[in-house]
């Protein structure tokens, strides 16, 4: 039912003609997925506004999303946002700030990573500086999914002269406050839009307890690894199979190119591929939802997995469309370039591969 | 014995195996001593049907009776190594006499089988089948060579595969036949593999011959006999696992079965080593302190997502299977998965081994054990059905795409080109 209404409202003309937008979605679709089939909110509390349900079903509507390539504030809402202000805010910020959002009428983001691109709170230079209840928040945050359009922004920063894990906060700052400026940056993948956040002097509110982000932090960017995993995994399985139906539609030599081994090969890796990425982030999303213990390391797994089926199922596809497979008309480059830009998000590959083996004790 | 009439169902099978088990299972007796009653009492194949040792029931109660079996330590019907196959094929295909015959002996574990299908010059292709059958005054007369036979030097009988008639399109000249392996006319020589072990055979058929009634099925219709014995072959995991012994319970009749099982595993023993053993790699790499190495870390992070996503993907095939769903992809692409598993098992043991790789027996590492993987390796993705022929029936038959165009199925054999043999 959501594979049907996302290819309905989410084809590829559509995501073209958002991708050409600065916001890059549309507040009036964005509230109409909301209130039909109540997305914002999957994993949301009931108690707080949402569906109550947990990883495993998030997880199916975005790979979903992924294959539909839906133009949407989504992973930066839901995904982030609501999933780090369930992991760190208190209950009483819970029940302010969960059920617009599970309603789907504040859009919101994680501010985290920073100009120096780690995926870590090493990476983290943005102060905190508290004065009369409220704090102030100086620095600069990067690769901020849909920071620009975002109504609410929730921000990790740390107390002055803190490193590390130590002195870790998050903080709640509202789009349009005194002292932020947000600029769209210029991204390879046009269908998710991130922007740069200059905080100077930025009057915040904080999100749970005063030093205690970094433990909220590293769950929500594990879960999110989980999630993107997900995503990435329905955006290939998308390839695969557009990559098949040429094959069996284009004819060379007086034969449908699917009929040659070199093509059948190639599909059959590709399955490979898709299915065994497809099984990593299956099992990380019920270890998201069954609060393993393992969850660290089959996170890392997915994410890295994912990433390279994904990317190499776009390569692939590419190559079997032929010439037409690298122009702007042909719609394999939009993927490709979600994939490109996935396959960094969040950490690139090696990276989850060796914090893989950490977690394993290795 | 008491006939229900009413419908089976778990708790009366239960109870019925239950009850006969306890007035007749006794670790006393000897193996096919034990085994003919069991056979007789329908027990050893519950969904068999009753003519043949079966008791008729779906296939469903098969579990709940191996349930009942281990739960009384009894020993099982034999089912080890290619028997099973032979069983199953017999069972579809056979005659009366056929059935008669063989199921009984097969099942008490008196007798012994191998398969006869590849030949030196039919690897892939086993359809293109040189070995010939003639018939002469009223017996099956057989010349050629087969190859890559498990156990055939303890066989008494053999699944064969050999051809009729050059003068019709490949496989429509090809019968099917069990032959009588202990016979001045069959040659059994072991072929020895490039890591030392000799787990196969050569078989020579120097007018070898069979009675006119051991042909299975129709003059011309092996293969379609033979496609019976390959898919029981690739349901039982690819016959390349190793048989797991019934029980490590004291007493004679144990001594027997676990002797007849590890006969059947003889051959295999070097298989884990050809799997690559992923087992070894952490511990290894921590030991000798490569796991340090960041190009070691990513190497050993590959192969472990590999693996653990080959396993979830088997898994997920099991619970679709049993959830009554069809089966999806994720069911064919365990064999192409595990090669590469194997490949990248035996880079990242090179790598962490370093020098010491170069080295076998005892000056190698682990006593030898890491040059065997090394050099078995390249064995899993060609025995069972190379990657190639996996990639095919992956792409044909799970992604629907055309079949290549073929020369070789619409002209007689004889006419299509076929391998010189030295």
């Amino acid at each position: 039912m959501l594979r049907r209404f996302l290819q309905e409202k989410s084809p590829p003309s559509v995501v073209r003609r958002l991708m050409e937008t600065e916001a890059g979605w549309e507040r009036e679709s964005w509230l109409e997925l909301n209130q039909q089939l109540g997305l914002t909110g999957v994993h949301i509390p009931e108690a707080f506004g949402g569906q109550g349900f947990g990883f495993v079903e998030l997880g199916i509507v975005l790979e979903e999303m992924g294959r539909a390539l839906l133009c949407a504030p989504y992973f930066a809402t839901t995904v982030l946002a609501a999933t780090a202000i369930m992991n760190g805010a208190s209950e009483t910020q819970q029940t302010a700030l969960l059920p617009p959002i599970a309603l789907g009428e504040v859009v919101a983001t994680l501010a985290f990573t920073e100009p120096n691109g780690r995926w870590d709170s090493s990476g983290i230079e943005t102060t905190a500086t508290s004065g009369g209840g409220r704090f102030r928040l100086d620095g600069v945050k990067s690769f901020v999914l849909d920071g620009h359009t975002a109504d609410l922004i929730v921000v990790a920063a740390r107390a002055p002269g803190s490193s590390g894990e130590e002195g870790l906060s998050l903080f709640t700052v509202n789009g349009d406050a005194a002292g932020l400026t947000r600029r769209a940056l210029k991204v390879l993948d046009p269908t998710r839009k991130q922007a740069r956040l200059e905080f100077n002097g930025v009057a915040a509110d904080l999100l749970g307890e005063l030093g205690g982000g970094a433990g909220p932090l590293a769950r929500t960017l594990t879960q999110a690894a989980v999630c993107l995993a997900s995503e990435m995994v329905g955006g290939a399985e998308r390839l695969r199979l557009s990559a098949l139906d040429y094959a069996n539609l284009r004819m060379q030599f007086g034969r449908p190119i699917a009929s040659f081994q070199s093509m059948k090969h190639k599909q059959a890796d590709m399955l490979l591929d898709v299915e065994l990425a497809k099984s990593a982030a299956y099992a990380a999303a019920s270890a998201a939802a069954e609060g393993d213990p393992e969850l660290p390391a089959i996170a890392s797994l997915a994410k890295a997995c994912a990433s390279e089926a994904y990317l190499q199922t776009a390569i692939h596809t590419i190559q079997i469309h032929g010439g037409i497979g690298f122009t702007w008309d042909n719609d394999t480059h939009l993927w490709f370039k979600r994939a490109k830009s996935s396959e960094v998000f969040l950490g690139d590959p090696a990276w989850h591969r060796d914090r893989m083996l950490q977690a394993w004790g290795a | 014995m008491v006939e229900t009439m009413s419908e089976p169902t778990e708790a009366t099978v239960r109870a019925e195996a239950r009850g006969w088990l306890e007035a007749n299972w006794n670790p006393e007796l000897g193996l096919v001593e034990w085994r003919t009653r069991l056979v007789d009492s329908g027990w050893g194949m519950p969904s068999w049907p009753k003519a043949w040792h079966g008791r008729d029931l779906p296939t469903a109660f098969d579990a709940i009776v191996a349930d009942e079996l281990r739960r009384a330590g009894a020993v099982s019907v034999a089912r080890s190594g290619v028997r099973g196959l032979a069983a199953a094929t017999l069972l579809e295909h056979g005659g009366d006499f056929h059935k008669a015959k063989f199921l009984r002996r097969i099942l008490t574990g008196e007798d012994n089988w191998c398969q006869l299908f590849s030949e030196p010059g039919s690897g892939s292709d086993l359809a293109g089948a040189l070995t010939r059958a003639e018939l002469k005054e009223g017996r099956w007369v057989f010349n050629g060579q087969k190859v890559w036979t498990t156990s055939a030097h303890h066989a008494d009988w053999g699944l064969l595969l050999a051809r009729t008639d050059s003068n019709l399109p490949k496989h429509q000249g090809l019968s099917y036949f069990v032959l009588d392996m202990r016979q001045s006319g069959v040659e059994v020589r072991q072929l020895r593999q490039m890591n030392g072990h000799a787990s196969f055979n050569q078989v020579f058929f120097t007018d070898a011959e069979a009675p006119a009634e051991h042909l299975v099925g129709e003059v011309g219709g092996g293969w379609a006999v033979a496609t019976t014995t390959l898919m029981h072959e690739r349901r039982g995991a690819d016959g390349m696992r190793l048989w797991g012994s019934a029980s490590n319970l004291k007493g004679h009749i144990y001594d027997e079965e676990r002797a007849e099982i590890a006969t059947v595993n003889e051959p295999y023993k070097w298989y884990p080593q050809r799997a690559g053993r992923v087992d070894l790699v952490l511990d290894r790499a921590k030991a000798t302190g490569r796991i340090s190495d960041p190009v070691v870390r990513q190497e050993i992070a590959r192969l472990l997502t590999l693996s653990k996503t080959a396993e979830w993907t088997a898994t997920r095939a099991r619970v679709a299977q049993a959830q009554g769903r069809p089966p999806g992809p994720e069911g064919s692409l365990g064999k192409l998965a595990a090669s590469h598993v194997a490949r990248a098992a035996a880079r990242v043991h090179t790598l962490i081994s370093g020098a010491d790789a170069m080295l076998s027996g005892e000056d190698g590492p682990m006593d030898g054990l890491i040059a065997e993987i090394l050099v078995s390796v390249p064995a899993v993705s060609i025995a069972g059905g190379t990657d190639e022929i996996q990639r095919n029936i992956i792409a044909e038959r799970v992604l629907r795409m055309p079949k290549e165009p073929r020369s070789d199925d619409d002209r007689p054999f004889r006419d299509v080109p076929k391998n010189r043999l030295g």
